[in-house]
Parts: C-alpha cells; sequence; structure tokens
C-alpha cells in the first residue's frame, strides 16, 4: 500500500512490538514506531522487526507519542496515516478493511469499531465503561459512534492536519472523536477485531482510569477554550 | 510597591495584591466588617461568608493551576518531539 503510514505508540512493549511490526510489515511497507521513553529492548525489537524507531527520551502518553509519529509520517509525504497499538490486540488483517474506505474517496476517517464486529470478546467490565463512553461522547463531542477508545484508526493526509491535537495521554482517543465532530469531518467505522489476551488486559487500561481520561478531555475543552 | 517599581510585576498583580492587603488591613483592625459582606451576600455570620469566599478563590485557583500545569507539561512534550524527530532526522542521513 502506496503513501501508507502506520504509526505505533509503544511504551515498554519488548514482548509484543516486534510481533506488531512484522505483523503490520507483510501488508505496508512504511512503519514508525514511536519509544515513549520504555526502560526496556522495545526500541530493539521494533527497529530489528524493520519499523523506523523514534525516541521519546522521557515517556510523554500515548497521545503525544503518536503525534510524534504522525508528524514525521506527515514530513515524509505520507497520504494515508493508521494507528495501531503495539500490545498485539489489532489484527493487521484489518488494515485493508481499514484503508480501503479512503481510497474510495469521500471519507477522511475510518475508525476500528470492536462492537461491529462479530468475533471481538469484550469483558463485561470493559465493556460497560465503553458503553459509558460512547453515551459520554455522544453528549458531550455530539458525535454517534459504536465504539470509543479502540486504537486502530485511518486518516488521510488532509484529515490529520487539521485536527488540533493536544492530549498527550488516554484522552487524546476522545480528543480525536470530538474534533472530527467539531471540523465535521467525514468518517466511517468498520469492523475490527480486538484480541484481549492475558498480556493486552494486564497491561492496559484500567477501567477505573476513564474517570481520569474524562476529567482529562473536559479540562483540555475547557483550556482550549482560551 | 518595590516589586511594581522594579517592574518585576506588572499593574495587575499590584493592584490585586495592594487590593489583597488592604481588605487584609481593614478585616484586622475591622472584623465586624465581615458581618456587613455577609450580609449583602445573604449569609448569617461574618464568618461563613469568609468561609465561602474563601472556598471559591481556592477552587478558582485550583482550576487555574491546573490549567497552567497542563500547559508545562505541553511545553515538555513539544521538547521532547522535536528531539524525537532531530534524532530521526540525523539516522536517516548520518
Amino acid at each position: 500500500m502506496n503513501g501508507v503510514f502506520v504509526v505505533i505508540a509503544a511504551f515498554n512493549e519488548e514482548r509484543t512490538v516486534g510481533a506488531a511490526v512484522r505483523g503490520v510489515r507483510e501488508r505496508v511497507a512504511n512503519v514508525v514506531v514511536v519509544d515513549d521513553g520504555s526502560a526496556d529492548r522495545t526500541a530493539c525489537e521494533a527497529g530489528a522487526a524493520g519499523a523506523t524507531v523514534l525516541r521519546h527520551l522521557i515517556n510523554r502518553g500515548q497521545g503525544a507519542a503518536l503525534k510524534t509519529g504522525i508528524t514525521y509520517a506527515l514530513g515524509l509525504g505520507a497520504e494515508v496515516i493508521v494507528t495501531f497499538d503495539s500490545d498485539g490486540q489489532h489484527q493487521p488483517e484489518d488494515l485493508d478493511t481499514l484503508v480501503a474506505p479512503l481510497r474510495g474517496g469521500g471519507v477522511d476517517v475510518v475508525l476500528g469499531s470492536r462492537f461491529l464486529d462479530r468475533g471481538t470478546r469484550v469483558p463485561p467490565v470493559r465493556w460497560i465503561t465503553l458503553k459509558l463512553g460512547i453515551v459520554f461522547t455522544r453528549i458531550v463531542s455530539r458525535i454517534r459512534v459504536t465504539d470509543v477508545h479502540n486504537g486502530l484508526r485511518a486518516f488521510t493526509r488532509e484529515a490529520v492536519q487539521r485536527m488540533n491535537l493536544h492530549e498527550d495521554r488516554m484522552a487524546h482517543a476522545s480528543e480525536i472523536l470530538d474534533e472530527i465532530s467539531r471540523l465535521g469531518l467525514r468518517y466511517r467505522e468498520v469492523p475490527t477485531r480486538i484480541l484481549y489476551t492475558d498480556y493486552s488486559r494486564q497491561k492496559g487500561q484500567q477501567s477505573t482510569a476513564a474517570v481520569r481520561i474524562a476529567l482529562d478531555f473536559l479540562l483540555g475543552k475547557l483550556g482550549k477554550g482560551h | 510597591m518595590l516589586r511594581f517599581r522594579k517592574r518585576e510585576i506588572g499593574l495587575g498583580p499590584f493592584l490585586l495584591w495592594t487590593g489583597f492587603w488592604l481588605v487584609a488591613g481593614v478585616l484586622v483592625l475591622r472584623p465586624s466588617a465581615t458581618q456587613w459582606v455577609a450580609h449583602q451576600l445573604g449569609v448569617g455570620r461574618g464568618a461563613d461568608a469568609t468561609f465561602y469566599l474563601g472556598i471559591t478563590a481556592l477552587f478558582y485557583l485550583f482550576l487555574r493551576m491546573q490549567l497552567k500545569i497542563r500547559d508545562l507539561e505541553h511545553q515538555t512534550t513539544e521538547l521532547v518531539r522535536k528531539l524525537a524527530l532531530e534524532g530521526a532526522r540525523k539516522a536517516e542521513r548520518p
């Protein structure tokens, strides 16, 4: 896939980042991994798997790392930018489904949705948290989506350039939806598989983090106001 | 006053602090003045009015501080990002 850049943020993911990069590279040649100040061999593993590695000297959060990777990819003339998780939750096979709508034109952003996918088994607590998140997003950002905080997305170059992204940590996922709504970008959701492994569930966000994310996001909106 | 003359602080903070100390001075000399403020706000006692106003002021300061911290964090991120991008550029053509 020409002009497509996959951006992966990774923080202490030495066990999974290599496999993620290799899986993606079977379909997309340009993979940018942003090592977000890891203390382990994340950067080495990603580099050995064939990714271009950028390093944050200190940990700044997933939102910050993705923005660094996106900025880098835009600098190299990327036409389509895909964000992908480093913990093995996302399936490289979904990349084709994700990028295809952008090729046809008429769509600016494609969002992966685990709830449109029949095969994804969402753990009960996560299920409730995400459904609340969907309602929250519908009220605050006025956008109707079937999934929130799904790290698998694809943007056209123009769309991502227009977005004003400031959230360094996990609230960036809410911010992206908010920006899509504010700018009136044309988006489509496609079913994508999430594989909940013991590793990803242990490494990933606790559902209680949702409160912090919501506060971060609201405070950020307040800050943008002036 | 001295700091204002030396231009270390602007007119805004100068007036704010002068006002703060004037009010503090009045309240020390005549504590019953809070009673008048309380009456204006429709609160029974002067001590209660001071308490409510204090909470409001602290809440406002807390919010301001949160936004300031976000600002500082953002600046740190920009710096880290710049270094990361420069590092990548150097790796491309050494």
